[in-house]
């Protein structure tokens, strides 16, 4: 298709809009790491790298890392799994019920966190009677997770169907040898891509982590909100901001490429 | 061969999708080495039950035996039928060896016995060099031909093939189709092949069972099922016929009952040139259409009739008439095939 010369720059000009507004900001977040100012001012007054050795020294926030870290690769690995085989049971049998399992199985992640949260809570303490800890953050999570595991594979079985499954029953291969060695490398590059945006979202949660969490257990968001305000905290707040961009970058990356090169060969 | 102990036996094999059946009470035995085949329509359930026959589908009632076992109940990788399918499903993921190689691996066979068992399959249907491709890299004859060999590697008592040529282009169809003749007198092993397509169907099978409406419609021999229709659908489907109706048949013919007449089988002549045949009838021509070896001339009989006639292009031919002509189209009484017999054969003066 082609565009005329002035429709080409005005495009050009929203685009570049668009991408300062959201990349402006967090360049400041960059700058204001490096900042002498313990409260954000701008223009910083001076630049700094004391924050840096701080914030890898501030046990507060490298717990806080490792808490999210671990929440975020259970959470996954249980989405991965659960998420795998409700996809399987949806799109490869036909039973009562279906379509109201396959709806009930998305809503979560439309429901707003704050519902799921007190819900969660409600039902974990008083109707359980469980102490909140890190495994009910883990639930609660893969309560939405699996919503990010189950669409992408859903997708693939569909657009897969089901003949090579078929051939390979028809080749003498039973169930299990069949999803191992057909059904599973079908899936690989789905489950994947669910799987880092599973690991995105739990990563990054706050609200329902807010209300299943307890007062023990801080992810790195609860510590984020928690030091934000607070007198000479800011700044290292920004440093944690930084690194986690920088270790965001990858997983993008690297799902892009995958999804690029799996563009080619089919 | 033996008669008791066929193939394949089905009996009362039925399949109901929701309202309608899909298959409906198909009898059918098939005969150890034969190169059967099922031709119909799309729709016509032929190939549901193939599916039948490897295990995909399940019966609603009837059974499915195999070389005298009941396998009704069994699932797919537990029967001794192998499938090529129409869109061939090589596992995208594979090297073209390790596809073939698939059925010889879940059986647990050894890998050094396996790639060579492969190897040798891959050589009989001439992809030697191609082990290592993925199948996304070969043809669509290639493809067919890999399909092929991961069917037949783990030596079935009975190969499936769902219209396994109909995504291939007439040239190569044709080619595909002696190779698969030839592959199947080599193995000396069953073949029921699914197609829709009636040429192919007679240029292959030994015999071969016509499909309609989740019914065999006819079950015989290519030439039985092409000179000797018993139904007008066949008559139809195989081949192109004239087929008369009773009314026409008494206007024609002289006669009632159902007849049909293959266009090949008759000539076209001018009004007033001597007959040819012991049976004629007058008309207008239609329309000429040229085909190479041989020309199609569609005249409209005075009768009330459009029939299709089809002469070799030799130098007896007359090939100038003119649409909107007064033509003659003449056949032999013998080729006129008794579809349905005459039910009023005695309250009728019998000549013309």
């Amino acid at each position: 298709m082609r565009l005329s010369r002035p429709a080409r720059a005005v495009l050009a000009a929203l685009t570049g809009i668009i991408l300062a507004v959201i990349y402006l900001p967090l360049i400041v977040v960059l700058i204001n790491s490096f900042s002498t100012s313990t409260n954000l001012t701008w223009p910083p007054p001076g630049l700094t790298l004391e924050w840096w050795v701080k914030a890898f020294r501030n046990e507060g926030a490298l717990n806080a890392i490792a808490t999210s870290v671990q929440i975020a690769i259970v959470a996954t690995l249980v989405s991965l799994v659960l998420g795998t085989l409700i996809s399987l049971a949806l799109q490869r049998f036909a039973f009562f019920g279906r379509d109201a399992v396959s709806l009930l199985v998305i809503l979560p992640i439309a429901l707003p966190g704050i519902i799921t949260g007190i819900a969660l809570n409600n039902a974990f303490r008083t109707i359980l009677g469980i102490q909140l800890s890190i495994a009910t953050v883990i639930i609660a999570h893969a309560t939405f997770c699996i919503v990010t595991v189950f669409n992408n594979v859903i997708a693939r079985l569909r657009r897969v169907g089901m003949n090579f499954e078929e051939a390979s029953a028809d080749l003498g291969a039973g169930l299990w040898t069949t999803f191992r060695l057909v059904t599973f490398p079908q899936l690989r590059s789905a489950l994947f891509a669910g799987g880092l945006l599973a690991f995105a979202l739990s990563f990054d949660e706050i609200i329902v982590t807010t209300f299943t969490a307890g007062s023990s257990v801080k992810t790195l968001p609860i510590w984020i909100l928690d030091n934000l305000f607070r007198p000479n905290q800011a700044p290292i707040v920004n440093v944690i901001a930084v690194v986690l961009v920088l270790v965001s970058i990858v997983p993008i990356y690297v799902a892009q490429r995958l999804a690029g090169a799996e563009k080619v060969t089919r | 061969m033996s008669v008791d102990r066929p193939a394949i036996r089905l009996r009362g094999l039925t399949k109901s999708f929701g309202a309608g059946n899909a298959v409906d009470g198909v009898d059918l035995d098939i005969v150890e080495g034969e190169f059967f085949s099922m031709l119909g329509p799309s729709g016509s359930g032929k190939t549901t039950v193939l599916r039948l026959i490897a295990g995909f589908e399940q019966p609603t009632s009837g059974t499915v035996s195999l070389q005298g076992e009941d396998v009704t109940d069994r699932a797919p990788f537990d029967r001794d039928v192998n499938t090529v399918f129409q869109d061939y499903a090589l596992f995208p993921h594979m090297t073209v060896l390790d596809n073939v190689a698939y059925g010889l691996r879940v059986r647990g066979v050894g890998r050094r016995e396996r790639r060579e068992r492969a190897r040798a399959a891959l050589d009989t249907v001439r992809l030697g060099g191609f082990g290592d491709r993925k199948p996304g890299q070969l043809s669509g004859g290639q493809r067919q031909r890999v399909a092929l060999a991961r069917a037949t590697v783990v030596q079935p008592k009975v190969l499936l093939l769902d219209e396994p040529l109909g995504a291939l282009d007439l040239k190569l169809r044709e080619q595909m189709q002696v190779e698969l003749k030839e592959l199947q007198r080599e193995l000396g092993i069953t073949f029921i092949f699914v197609t829709h397509d009636q040429e192919e169907a007679l240029t292959l099978s030994d015999r071969i069972a016509v499909f309609n409406e989740g019914r065999i419609e006819q079950l015989g021999t290519p030439a039985e099922i092409y000179d000797h229709p018993i139904s007008p659908f066949v008559a139809a489907f195989v081949g192109t016929s004239n087929v008369f109706s009773d009314e026409l048949s008494l206007r024609v013919l002289g006669r009632g009952g159902i007849h049909s007449v293959r266009p090949e089988k008759m000539t076209v002549a001018r009004l007033e040139s001597p007959i040819s045949g012991d049976r004629s009838a007058p008309g207008i021509l239609a329309e000429v259409i040229y085909l190479g070896s041989s020309t199609r001339i569609i005249v409209d009989l005075d009768a009330g009739m459009r029939v299709v006639v089809q002469e070799q292009n030799d130098a007896r031919r007359v090939g100038d008439e003119e649409r909107g002509a007064r033509v003659r189209v003449a056949w032999s009484d013998l080729d006129t095939v008794t579809i349905v017999a005459d039910r009023h054969a005695d309250s009728l003066d019998p000549t013309p």
